[in-house]
């Protein structure tokens, strides 16, 4: 951290910061040099973290009324809905909430694609990135499972049996995971122990994140290295805390829309069917943010190898970092990976799509070609690309491109000007 | 910021996108005009309470619904019964309680606080008087089923001789629009069936509108109060949002950046 020595103005102020330093982290939060090209990809982050926080108030009062109990887990959420004051609001907003975790972290995910955000040194950042999502997921599965309803109990089932596929011991492991010879009761509230403890997992790791920021600073959309403090950056606060807040807002404007005009579109509506071992649903699907990864899994024929290839896809985004050879960063300045960074986002929306579908047929062909595109991207084109590609000139500063001043620069400000 | 408009967008169409994939196989339904549906969207309250009428009269035979009380019937945002009237409903059913001091079970007239008494005493005995289908419970009904109101609309107005060919068990009846076409409930609504209190015409429309509109009621008890916070809520954040945009742009304007 490159902060100036920073002394408290009061007497008080001095002695407690000399005791806890609060108020010089406070001052380095403020004074954080931030780039002052940063887009509005960027914002996501303060979103993510307004949807941590939104996530686990909200939980934390649905936890005082929910009971835990396969029995009575349906009607204490029906008792939520109807009898809690404002109960309706909170557990929409919850449910929601989830939603737009996903929006959000899928934006921000894509916005470090797009910009080599990844890329040294800023690896370690990413790389707890990668587990903050793992966990989401996690916290957002054991979460359906709580309201007890047909797509909680059957997805629940299809997931955990996915640990059968482990060779020897893999029954056993699904005995234990589910504290019985089915989901049941025991299963249901260990879930809903492990729910509420993810989050401040996630919280404690997003603090992580945010410090392994703060020591190479931000990325930007030109992604070369800037002096910090210099005239290519401005104070965190009020500059980007304004522009933060503002796309927020925006953020909750669409939220809000959800929450009170259409809450149940992004849910399953067999979800309000009381959970029964008896009846199987006729299509199982998980939420929408799991489907490309339920693709992957269906695509493989073996169950074993399916599971692999669906957690792979996942861990090789941790060894992105060392997978992309190229030296330059942002795709503004790499032609031929702009092309593949678009054909990569194509390839992930058709295995969300396909992921809806049944695994049959057309689709199934969709699938395989979609999950086999995935990969070769990571272990094939990345590593070639970054040998092979031409990409345009750099410029020095990342005041060069805003002032236009560089001739170098005038073919790639032309056709990339809305990625600056 | 063009570009982010364009980013969340994009998002919202993929996230409904996904969505619309669910439902697989699309069916047309029968069109009405739905009041509780738009931004503003309320129920009507003389069809909520031609709705319960029917629910009472016809479905309740079969079909509980466990989560409302009678005390619902008489609250905000129903089909706002008064007091008095909602009383008398719960009233006139006979409600299970105890035991008492002597240790027995008995019954009493039924009170506002009480839950729908429901039509059977388990599952099995529902199963066992319908022909081992069980008749669903009614109170989450309208989310519980893809199509929402406009396919229980549709369903109840569904009923039709099975295509040349089809061979129908007995107790099964053939619906245009039950998944699979077989349904195990034979068709309740005809004509006349019930005498509407306020002159309305009976007719198996008219009814399925009013029965439907009963049970999104029962199934979103906050739907007005929902829609009135909503609008409230994006008004004040649209506002909010102007205003720190202006701000923005004041802090800003000192640096030459774009925003
Ligand atoms: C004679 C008993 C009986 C009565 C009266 C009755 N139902 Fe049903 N209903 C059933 C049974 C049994 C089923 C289950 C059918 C099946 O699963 O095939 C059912 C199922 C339904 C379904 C669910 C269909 C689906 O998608 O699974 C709806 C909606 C429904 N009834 C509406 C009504 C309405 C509205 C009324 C009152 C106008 C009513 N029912 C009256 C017995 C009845
Ligand atoms: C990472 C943050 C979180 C995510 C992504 C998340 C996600 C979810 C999801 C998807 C559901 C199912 C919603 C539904 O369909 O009803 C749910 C339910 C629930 N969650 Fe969370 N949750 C988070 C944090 C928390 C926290 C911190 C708590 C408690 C302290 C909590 C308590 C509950 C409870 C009690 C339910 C059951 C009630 C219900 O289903 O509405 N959650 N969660």
């Amino acid at each position: 951290m490159s902060d100036h020595e920073y002394t408290p103005k009061s007497k008080f102020g001095k002695w407690f910061n000399d005791r806890l330093p609060l108020l010089t982290l406070a001052s380095h939060l403020t004074d954080y040099p931030t780039p002052k090209n940063l887009n509005y990809w960027w914002t996501f982050g303060g979103i993510l973290t307004f949807c941590l926080l939104t996530q686990i108030i909200t939980g934390l009062v649905l936890a005082m009324h929910y009971i835990a109990h396969a029995d009575m887990a349906f009607d204490s959420v029906e008792h939520i809905m109807r009898d809690v004051n404002y109960g309706w609001l909170i557990r929409y907003i919850h449910a929601n909430g989830a939603s737009m975790f996903f929006l959000a972290v899928y934006i921000h995910i894509f916005r470090s694609l797009f910009y080599g955000s990844y890329k040294s040194p800023r690896e370690v950042i990413w790389i707890i990135g990668i587990i903050i999502y793992l966990l989401m997921m996690a916290a957002a599965f054991l979460g359906y499972v709580l309201p007890w309803g047909q797509m909680s109990f059957w997805g629940a089932t299809v997931i955990t049996n996915l640990f059968s596929a482990i060779p020897l011991v893999g029954e056993g492991i699904v005995t234990w995971l589910w504290g019985g010879y089915s989901v049941d009761n025991p299963t249901l509230t260990r879930f809903f122990t492990l729910h509420y403890l993810i989050p401040f997992l996630i919280l404690g790791l997003v603090v992580l994140h945010i410090w392994a920021l703060h020591v190479p600073g931000n990325n930007n959309p030109v992604g070369i290295d800037i002096q910090k403090p210099s005239k290519d950056t401005v104070p965190f606060h009020p500059y980007i805390v304004i522009k933060d807040g503002f796309a927020l807002l925006m953020f909750m404007i669409v939220f809000a829309f959800f929450v009170f005009y259409t809450p149940n579109i992004l849910g399953h509506a067999d979800n309000y069917i009381e959970a029964n071992p008896l009846v199987t649903p006729a299509h199982i699907v998980p939420e929408w943010y799991l489907l490309p990864f339920y693709a992957i899994l269906r695509s493989v024929p073996d169950k074993l190898l399916g599971v692999i290839a669906m957690l792979s896809a996942i861990l090789i985004l941790a060894a992105l970092p060392w997978l992309d050879t190229s030296k330059i960063r942002s795709a503004v300045f790499r032609p031929l990976y702009r092309q593949f960074y678009w054909i990569l986002v194509a390839d992930v929306l058709i295995l969300g799509y396909v992921g809806a579908m049944p695994a049959e047929g057309l689709y199934l062909l969709i699938a395989r070609v979609a999950t086999a595109y995935y990969f070769i991207h990571f272990l094939v084109i990345l590593p070639i690309l970054g040998f092979k590609e031409k990409t345009l000139p750099v410029p020095l500063s990342i005041t060069e491109p805003v002032l236009g001043g560089s001739p170098n620069l005038a073919g790639a400000r032309i056709k990339n000007k809305k990625n600056l | 910021m063009k570009n982010f408009f364009k980013i969340i967008i994009l998002s919202l169409i993929i996230m409904c996108g996904y969505k619309s994939a669910y439902s697989a196989e699309k069916v047309e339904y029968l069109k009405t005009h739905w009041s509780f549906k738009g931004l503003f969207g309320k129920f009507d309250r003389a069809s909520l309470q031609r709705g319960y009428q029917v629910y009472t009269e016809v479905c309740s035979s079969c079909h509980s619904m466990k989560y409302l009380s009678y005390r619902n019937l008489a609250e905000d945002g129903g089909p706002e019964f008064s007091i008095d009237q909602a009383k008398a409903i719960a009233a006139s059913f006979e409600v299970k309680d105890g035991p008492n001091s002597d240790g027995d079970m008995f019954t009493r007239p039924g009170k506002l606080s009480d839950k729908f008494v429901m039509p059977y005493d388990n599952v099995k005995a529902a199963q066992a008087a319908n022909g081992g289908a069980y008749p669903p419970d009614m109170s989450v009904l309208v989310k519980a089923r893809g199509g929402g109101v406009d396919y229980i609309y549709s369903l109840l107005q569904g009923y039709e001789e099975p295509p040349a060919g089809m061979k129908l068990d007995d107790g099964v009846y053939y619906n245009k629009y039950m998944y699979g076409n077989k349904i195990k409930m034979s068709n309740q609504l005809s004509d006349g069936l019930v005498e509407y209190g306020d002159g309305t015409t009976a007719t198996v429309e008219q009814m399925s509108k009013d029965v439907t509109t009963f049970l999104m009621w029962a199934a979103e008890p906050h739907l007005e109060s929902r829609h009135r916070m909503g609008f409230k809520a994006i008004i004040y954040l649209i506002i909010l949002t102007v205003l720190v945009y202006f701000s923005m742009k004041k802090i800003w304007s000192g640096i030459e950046t774009k925003i």
